[in-house]
């Protein structure tokens, strides 16, 4: 492993326990969600990230608080990565009052504005455009900040991809596209509905814009990605393309089981979950085994505790429906 | 895209000596352009908006005066457009967007159906919105079926965008004040059959609320309800039906959404009789809403039935003598009010 070495002496052992601890606490989240439904306490769907925490926890330990950040409907990772709490966000999917959109959004929708998280959305590439204002934004009010759009390797056939992409490029905006590449659009293997072999990374030089692949599941690997592409979009060197390469350890969605993956792929891929080349790094850094075994204790803590506070929580209040149309508040039309 | 130069180049011919006389295509300029000076986080952006003044001309001036840190030219990427200024809304901007043509909204529904209306809610309230989409709407200049469409009904289908039209250069100046001010999502229709008519300019700090109607012209006999280039079409009408001695109140609604029907309901309270002239197709358009709304309010208020006056719901075709044929004319609205007088 090239990267492990690579990387050793650019983390300290602490910040990268940390990190640890941060994926550990999105995993036992997502495997607490798909339980939760399973005992029909959330409703609709859900798209779980558990096996694509470096990307979030990697890119997020890159930025700076008042960066903005911009996901998917397959989000949960980011919200949390970006300081939502489990809890708040568990609630959000159980259709509580106390839940990060008071309801309103769910699953796919997470946002934590506050944060500059600034959204999950729900039609494939919508976004991309989107982060590319913000960072506009940021530019006309020399603010310093950036954004980054995450997407999944499906959103690279869709428009607002392209139309993204050539607009950043051409007005130098300080705007990261990190492309979660886990290799299937839904079902369909990514290979076989794209032309070229690195759907985003392939297609950044034609809108010339500088784009690497990189291991995905190695959250050091991201974290040095990211700084390097933040700083050289602060400096005005203009938007980047990262292309990280992960896998998921669920279905797409609720429903799928995902039987169209061959089981030697889901196994290679296994045995490269960010949590375990973590913990290795960890190891190679010289951290004992007792400080590792208590962060996966305070993760699962974190989670129970949140699982019971969502469970205890109130229902959306009813008003609630007809609010936040508009900007007083309300939702009149006419009068 | 269509080649609109002819258009453009008439506004020339427009300008006036008279100078509190303009044209609507320069009260959208003007409009602006007082916006632009008084808050320096009104931004504008579109396609051949900047030194080229817009195919319309309606941004004419506006890169001379604030450049191309205030005025951006874009790509002909409208999704790109709407998404784009939609991030920098949300993150301390007042975009000004232009898609050229209406029509073209269909090239960045997403953003106007999904999007741009919708994050306020999904987010519990979390983020602003405070964004104006500009557009050329609406037909009688021989533009064919994909650059002439009156879409204003498509934009009424989505909860969570207001919806402003005017009919007027004061109200053009005095509404996209109120748009760009607003915190709200809001789709300002600028008409193409507008663009070169005139009327007295806008004093310094003009701001005509959002959800407004207004009274454009008082009667007693029937109720003519309105909306941007069909004003002047119901002023018109009025004029044939005075001269019957028949009278006409004629209310231009200003707006959609917020949709002022009290101003209609107390019209129709005065006259017992309405008639809705709207430009997009009878299908699905704005005056549906407007008579549902009459039909649950104000059923008691009427002594006729109520009539649509709308497009025909056919693909707008090229030529003038068929276009004539199917959008609505002062003459189907004549025939209209006198068909509920005579009831």
């Amino acid at each position: 492993m090239t990267a492990v070495d690579a990387a050793a002496g650019v983390i300290g052992a602490d910040e990268l326990l940390s990190l640890y601890e941060q994926m550990a606490v999105i995993r036992r989240t997502e495997k607490a969600a798909h339980d939760l439904f399973l005992a029909g306490l959330v409703k609709g769907t859900t798209h779980l990230a558990a096996g694509h925490e470096a990307v979030a926890v990697g890119a997020s330990a890159a930025l700076q608080p008042d960066d903005y950040v911009f996901a998917t409907y397959r989000g949960h990772h980011h919200a949390m990565a970006r300081g939502a709490t489990p809890a708040e966000c568990l609630a959000e999917l159980m259709s509580k009052g106390t839940g990060l959109c008071k309801a309103k959004g769910g699953s796919m929708h997470l946002t934590k504005a506050s944060a500059g998280m600034l959204g999950s959305y729900a039609i494939v590439g919508a976004h991309l455009p989107m982060a590319a204002g913000a960072a506009w934004s940021a530019r006309l009010r020399g603010s310093g900040q950036v954004a980054v759009a995450f997407f999944g390797d499906g959103a690279t056939n869709i428009g607002a991809f392209h139309e993204a992409l050539n607009l950043a490029a051409v007005w130098a905006l300080p705007v990261l596209f990190i492309c979660e590449n886990n290799l299937y659009m839904e079902y369909t293997p990514i290979s076989e509905v794209t032309a070229v072999p690195n759907p985003a990374a392939g297609r950044a030089p034609s809108y010339g814009i500088p784009a690497e692949v990189i291991d995905g599941n190695d959250v050091v690997v991201v974290k040095n990605a990211v700084t390097a592409a933040a700083e050289r979009a602060r400096s005005g060197g203009g938007p980047t393309v990262i292309e990280a390469l992960t896998y998921r350890h669920f279905g797409h969605s609720r429903t799928d089981p995902a039987t169209y993956r061959p089981a030697a792929e889901v196994e290679e891929w296994l045995r490269r979950d960010p949590l375990e080349l973590a913990r290795a790094r960890l190891q190679a850094l010289g951290m004992p085994a007792g400080s590792i075994a208590m962060a996966d204790e305070r993760a699962g803590q974190t989670v129970a505790d949140a699982v019971a506070a969502a469970k205890a929580a109130p229902g959306p209040d009813p008003g609630e429906a007809l609010t936040d149309v508009w900007a007083d508040g309300g939702s009149a039309w006419r009068t | 895209m269509a080649d609109v130069t002819d258009v453009a180049a008439d506004v020339t011919a427009d300008v006036t000596d008279v100078t509190d006389v303009i044209t609507y295509r320069e009260a959208v300029a003007e409009g602006l352009t007082r916006e632009l000076r008084r808050d320096p986080s009104v931004v504008c952006l579109g396609e051949d908006i900047g030194a080229a003044g817009g195919v319309f001309k309606t941004t004419s001036g506006l890169f001379a005066e604030f450049g191309r840190e205030r005025v951006w030219d874009t790509p002909i990427s409208e999704q790109a457009i709407l998404g784009v200024a939609m991030g920098a809304a949300m993150t301390g901007m007042r975009p000004v967007a232009e898609i050229m043509f209406s029509d073209f909204f269909a090239c960045c529904w997403d953003y106007l159906a999904n999007e741009i209306p919708k994050m306020r809610y999904m987010t519990g309230g979390q983020v602003t919105i405070p964004l104006v989409v500009r557009t050329a709407n609406g037909g009688g200049l021989g533009f064919g079926a994909q650059h002439s469409q009156a879409v204003e009904n498509w934009t009424l289908t989505i909860p969570g965008l207001k919806i402003a039209a005017p009919s007027n250069p004061a109200d053009v100046i005095g509404m996209l004040a109120a748009a760009i001010r607003s915190d709200d999502p809001v789709v300002f229709f600028e008409h193409k059959g507008l663009f070169a008519s005139k009327g007295p300019t806008a004093p310094d700090g003009h701001v005509v609320e959002l959800g407004e109607a207004t009274v454009v012209r008082a009667g007693t006999d029937v109720s003519l309800v309105a909306l941007a280039a069909t004003v002047p079409m119901a002023l018109a009408a009025a004029d044939q039906l005075a001269a019957d001695g028949v009278s006409a109140e004629v209310i231009d609604l200003r707006c959609l959404v917020p949709l002022d029907m009290r101003c209609v309901l107390e019209s129709v309270g005065r006259t017992s009789r309405l008639v809705i002239v709207e430009e997009n197709p009878y299908q699905g358009g704005w005056g549906g809403t407007v008579a549902s709304i009459v039909a649950d309010d104000g059923f008691e208020l009427l002594d006729a039935p109520i009539r649509r006056v709308a497009a025909a719901c056919v693909p707008l075709p090229f030529a003038d003598a068929l276009e004539q044929l199917v959008i609505p004319t002062t003459e189907a609205v004549t025939a209209a009010a006198r068909s509920l007088v005579a009831y």
